[in-house]
Formats: structure tokens, sequence, C-alpha cells
């Protein structure tokens, strides 16, 4: 049993504030994932998970001990890095086997955990071969199974798939994946692409500039994020923002609008937009939840837009569009007749419009 | 590589490599030459009709002979041999632990540190020894080989310290952190991970200290005064120049016999010693 609980913890180098005030309970058995863009803090909140780096201020506790002045390797996690760190000049086995080596395992049983740990990741026909006579994804899986054979009580992944090919890192992805299922143990995944975040996750901390944005399961972030940088950060494309101003609507209600749009804030929401009426809002809508708008869809949740560009997926279609000043980007049903420079009407979903305070950024 | 037609092969590759070489081995087969020819053709002069500078024909090992039974070269090799073996092994032990402090460890003045080593490195010699001497008298170590195997290391450790400080910042720190969480101490970790993957550098730091105190004659010139004691270069100039009469012939076999050892040392080491001077770690 593992839970990690992270109190107050803070990382200064130097004159940089890299960690700040962070607070955090991962679960037993969770996939926690720590997303953001580089220079986030993400990594140097794992590293000091890991012990890798001294904490300036806070606690970090390991199942009920706090680890903060234990060594890396008295805290029984295991580590999988960006670079998978094969140590070169051993062969497959017995970079699998040195944790256990270290540990004064006896021979038997070392074997018998990296046979088993061969057997899960498929890498049983390359133990007797030298790190650098292996291909990228082979590798990552002896990182994969350097990291289980040890049954650490706590998983720490630095970005591990970063190094990988769009494909392979598609299924590699799948197979961490099944990997947690299969073992259960609490993980810790750093990653900068939220796809990953998305996927992997149990629960999902979003960190910008050392600071914790929001924590929770992926599509409660995706649904309802906090503020402007957690709705830009994660979905791709991403979601669009637009300037706009809040005013009383001709038959009651309220209204958003700016020199290309004209909406109608949906009911349940006007009681929270109502506050900042007459004044400036920033508005945002994801790519899905615009389409092209029929003859029965409401006129006041329509609005008119130019076509620049068009991507045809094959899945869907994206449009890159202009309305008023603002460029925004749609995705649409494949089929969609939509062409360079058309003049197009397209309807909002009015459940999933998002509001953001121009200046705190905060959702509405 | 070069392209294009055979001419500029020739002219921009082949013949400037003869060139390099032939400058590059001329004194060794001179030296060879020497060795092997009889006194009565080395003090023929430049104008006498059979004249041969370039080759004899009557090659001989007397000379070698010469060296072998009436000087103590023998004794010179061993003394080499002792005083160069044990300081480079104190070197490389000093050497390898100091290069991956610097390296590595982030205590506070490091850099600085690093820096005053390299400036002992570049002190001349030909100064130092001055100081060096009133200590080596002071210990009473003058006329033992102790006194070249403790100073040696005063320009051999700088020396080895840079070459593995560079050696092992080329090592990716994940492999150490990866075994430091694997359940290794930094020094298991240092011993099990770092060290066996930073061979190629241990051995070329190995072979240079060997080869500077192999060749080193101002320090063992002055700290040395019996024939007994002496090595290889000081042996051979002191021994084999009396006054102003040069014994070329076993002068020159002294000087083919001596740099036997470290030819051997190169030829074996020359794949590693290259790796350690170029090369990089592939994780």
């Amino acid at each position: 049993m593992a839970q990690v609980v992270i109190r107050s913890l803070n990382k200064r180098f130097d004159e940089v504030h890299a960690v700040k005030d962070v607070n955090l309970e991962i679960r037993d058995k969770e996939f926690m994932v720590f997303v953001g863009p580089s220079g986030c803090g993400k990594t140097t909140t794992l590293r000091m998970i890991a012990g890798l780096e001294s904490i300036t201020s806070g606690q970090i506790l390991i199942g009920d001990r706090v680890v903060n002045d234990l060594p890396p390797m008295d805290r029984d996690i295991a580590m999988v890095f960006q670079n998978y760190a094969l140590y070169p000049h051993m062969s497959v086995y017995d970079n699998m086997a040195f944790g256990l080596k270290m540990r004064k395992f006896d021979r038997e049983e070392i074997r018998r955990r990296v046979q088993e740990a061969a057997d899960i990741l498929g890498i049983r026909d390359y133990l007797h071969r030298k790190p650098r006579q292996l291909s990228g994804g082979q590798r990552q899986r002896v990182a994969l199974g350097r990291a289980i054979v040890r049954h650490p009580q706590v998983f720490l992944f630095d970005e591990p798939l970063s190094n990988l090919d769009a494909k392979l890192r598609v299924q590699m992805r799948v197979e961490l994946k099944k990997l947690h299922e299969r073992l259960g143990t609490t993980a810790v995944y750093v990653t900068h692409d939220q796809v990953e975040a998305m996927t992997l996750g149990d629960r999902v901390v979003v960190m910008r500039d050392g600071v914790v944005q929001q924590v929770g399961e992926p599509l409660e972030l995706y649904n309802n994020p906090v503020n402007r940088f957690v709705a830009g950060f994660l979905g791709s494309p991403a979601m669009n923002f637009a300037p706009v101003r809040v005013v009383a609507a001709n038959g009651g209600g309220l209204r958003i609008e700016n020199d290309g749009l004209r909406l109608l804030v949906p009911p349940d929401q006007a009681g929270r937009v109502g506050r900042y009426a007459g004044r400036e809002l920033t508005f945002g809508i994801r790519p899905e939840d615009l389409r092209i708008a029929t003859d029965s869809d409401p006129p006041d949740l329509t609005f008119e837009a130019i076509v620049e560009v068009v991507e045809r997926l094959g899945s869907e279609t994206l449009l890159d569009i202009r309305v008023g000043s603002s460029a925004m980007v749609a995705a649409v049903e494949p089929s969609a007749p939509a062409r360079v420079r058309d003049r197009l009407r397209l309807a909002v979903n009015p459940e999933r419009m998002h509001f953001f305070d121009p200046e705190t950024e905060r959702t509405v | 590589m070069i392209e294009g037609a055979a001419w500029r092969k020739w002219v921009y590759f082949y013949i400037p490599l003869t060139i390099f070489v032939f400058l590059l081995l001329f004194p060794f087969y001179w030296m060879i030459v020497t060795t092997v020819r009889p006194d009565g053709e080395l003090y023929r002069p430049w104008n006498a009709p059979n004249y041969t500078p370039f080759w004899t024909a009557n090659p001989t090992l007397e000379h070698i002979q010469y060296l072998l039974e009436e000087t103590l070269f023998s004794t010179w090799m061993l003394n080499t041999m002792i005083i160069a073996l044990a300081s480079t092994a104190i070197s490389l032990v000093c050497g390898v632990f100091a290069g991956y402090a610097l390296a590595r460890l982030n205590f506070p003045f490091a850099g600085s540190l690093g820096t005053g080593i390299f400036i002992t490195y570049l002190v001349p010699q030909t100064l130092l020894f001055i100081p060096l001497s009133d200590i080596v008298r002071n210990f009473r170590l003058g006329d033992t080989p102790w006194a070249l195997i403790l100073t040696y290391p005063t320009f051999l450790i700088p020396f080895c310290t840079w070459l593995m400080m560079g050696y092992f910042k080329a090592i990716p720190k994940e492999l150490e952190e990866c075994a430091r969480i694997d359940g290794a101490s930094r020094f298991k970790a240092m011993v099990y991970i770092i060290l066996p993957i930073a061979v190629p550098g241990i051995l070329s730091a190995g072979i240079f200290a060997f080869t500077l105190s192999w060749n080193e004659f101002i320090y063992a010139l002055v700290f040395l005064s019996s024939p007994e004691q002496k090595t290889v270069p000081v042996g051979v100039t002191s021994e084999l120049i009396r006054g102003d009469v040069f014994f070329w012939g076993p002068l020159m076999a002294g000087a083919l016999l001596g740099s036997i050892p470290v030819a051997l040392v190169y030829s074996f080491f020359v794949e590693h010693y290259v790796a350690g001077l170029t090369g990089s770690v592939k994780g």
C-alpha cells in the first residue's frame, strides 16, 4: 500500500523558484500524470519524490513514511528515464538484475523475477544482448523491465515515451496502461504531451510556473477547467478564445458580442456571467463544439465565419476560420462542403460555452 | 574523403601523408641503423669512398651487447619501470577520484578548485624542481626511487584529473541516478556503473601518465645521483656521454631499447586510447 502525499512542497534553485507550495495526495494504485509546458516544475517535483533533488521546504510521504531525508535507494521506488539510462556495459539481463543484486536477492529469485518481467514485456529473446544492439522500443521495454522486477511501491516515469517515434509512442502508451492495470502499482508520470496525460492518467495534475493549476480526472479537467491555461493546454486542437463584451439582450437575458460574434448566454450561465455585464470577458469554445449551422438553429447561437484553411483528417475536418478579428478552429464532420474563402454560418453548443475573467484568467 | 580526379588524391592525400610518415619515422630508422653499425663505420669521415650513412653493410649487435654487459642498463630499465608504474598508479587513483568529484559532486568552489588544479599543471617543471629538491632533501628521499615516485604525481595528477573530469562529464547523469534508485550508494554506483563505462578514459590517462613518467628527465637528473638508481633517459645520457665523447652506438641502442616498452603499451591499448580521447558514451 503506498499513497504519495506532498505537503507544501517548495524548490528553489538559487534565484529560480521552480516548485511553489505544491499540495497533493496521490492515492494507492493510482496513475497520476503531471502535465505542463517545459519548465513548469513537473520534472523537479518528480525528482524530489525520487530523492534526486533536495527539498527546499515541505514534506513528501511515501506510504506513511516521511522520505525527505531518505536517499533514493531507501525510498522503495523505481524510475524510468526519458533517455532510458540503460547501463551500456551490461546485458539486458544484468540491467534488469542490477537493482536486485544491489539488494542482495538470491540468484534463483533474481532469475525468476527477471524472466517474469521479460515475459510480461516480450523481451525474453533479448536478455543476453547489450543495450546498443536494441531498437528504441526494445530499450524502452528494458527500462520498464528494470523498474518492475523490483516490485517497488511507486513507479516514477519521466517523459518515458518522448524519445520514441509517433507510432511506437501510441503503442507503448497502450502497453503502459495495460501494465499498470496488471500490476496495480502507484505510478507518477511526467509528460508534456496532453494526449498522454488524458489517456494514461487516472487523475491529472496540470502545472504552470511551479504552481499546480488543477487536479482531477482527465474528463473533469477537459470539461470543467478552472482557468484559461488548463482549458487551453488540454485538448487538440486547443480551445478557441475570443475577447467579448457582455451586454443585455433585447428579449431579456445576456448576450456576448465582439466584432464577429453575437451570442446569447445560456440561461444557466447567465447568473455568473451577469456580474460582468457591460465589461470585457474571455469567451472559450472547443473546436468540436462548433458545427456548421442548419436552418433550424436559433440565430443567436450561430455566427458567420470566413474559412481560411481546410484540413481534412479523414475522421473529421478542421476549419481554420476568421471570426471578426479573431482566429478560431472548428472541427466539423468529414464530409462538410467547406472550401477556402467560403463564408459559413457556424453553430455553438450552448452547453459547452466557457467564460474566463480576462484579468485573473479564472473560469467565471 | 577527397573526391574527383586521381591526381587530386595524390596531391592532397598520398604525397602529404608520405612526407609526414617519412619525417615521423626517419629518426627511428636512424636510431636503428646507428645501433647496428660497427664502430669502424660510425667514425668514417663523410668524404671516405665507402661512406654509407643510410645503411650498413656489416650489421652488428656489439653495441647492444656492450650496453647490457658493460653498463647498468638493465637496472635502469627496472628502475624506470618501477617508478613509472608506481607513479602512474598513484596518479590514476587520485585523478579518477578527483575527476569524479569535480565533475559530479556539487560542492562549493568545485569550479575554482578545478581551475586551481589545472594551473598547477601549467607551472613548468624547470621551475618546480628547485623547491621540490628542497622538499626531497628534507624528507631524506634523495637518490631513492621514492624521490621520483612521489614527485611525478605533481604533474601527473592534474593531468589525469582533467582528462577524467572531461570523461565523467560525458557520461549521462541519469545512469548514476538510476543506479542510486536501483539500490546503489553513491560509491557503489561509481564502482559498478561509472568506472566500467569510463575504462577507455582511465586507460588513456594511464598510458599518458606512464609515458610522461617514462620519459621524464629533469627530476630524474636532479634527484638521483648514483648510477644504480638512475632511470633510462638519465642513465643513458650521463653514462654514455663522457665529457665530449659520445658513444653513439650504445647511446642509440639504449634509446631504442628504452622506447620499446612505451611502444608496446601504446600498441596494446591503441583502440581504447583513441576511444578515450575522442570517444563519447552511448547509452
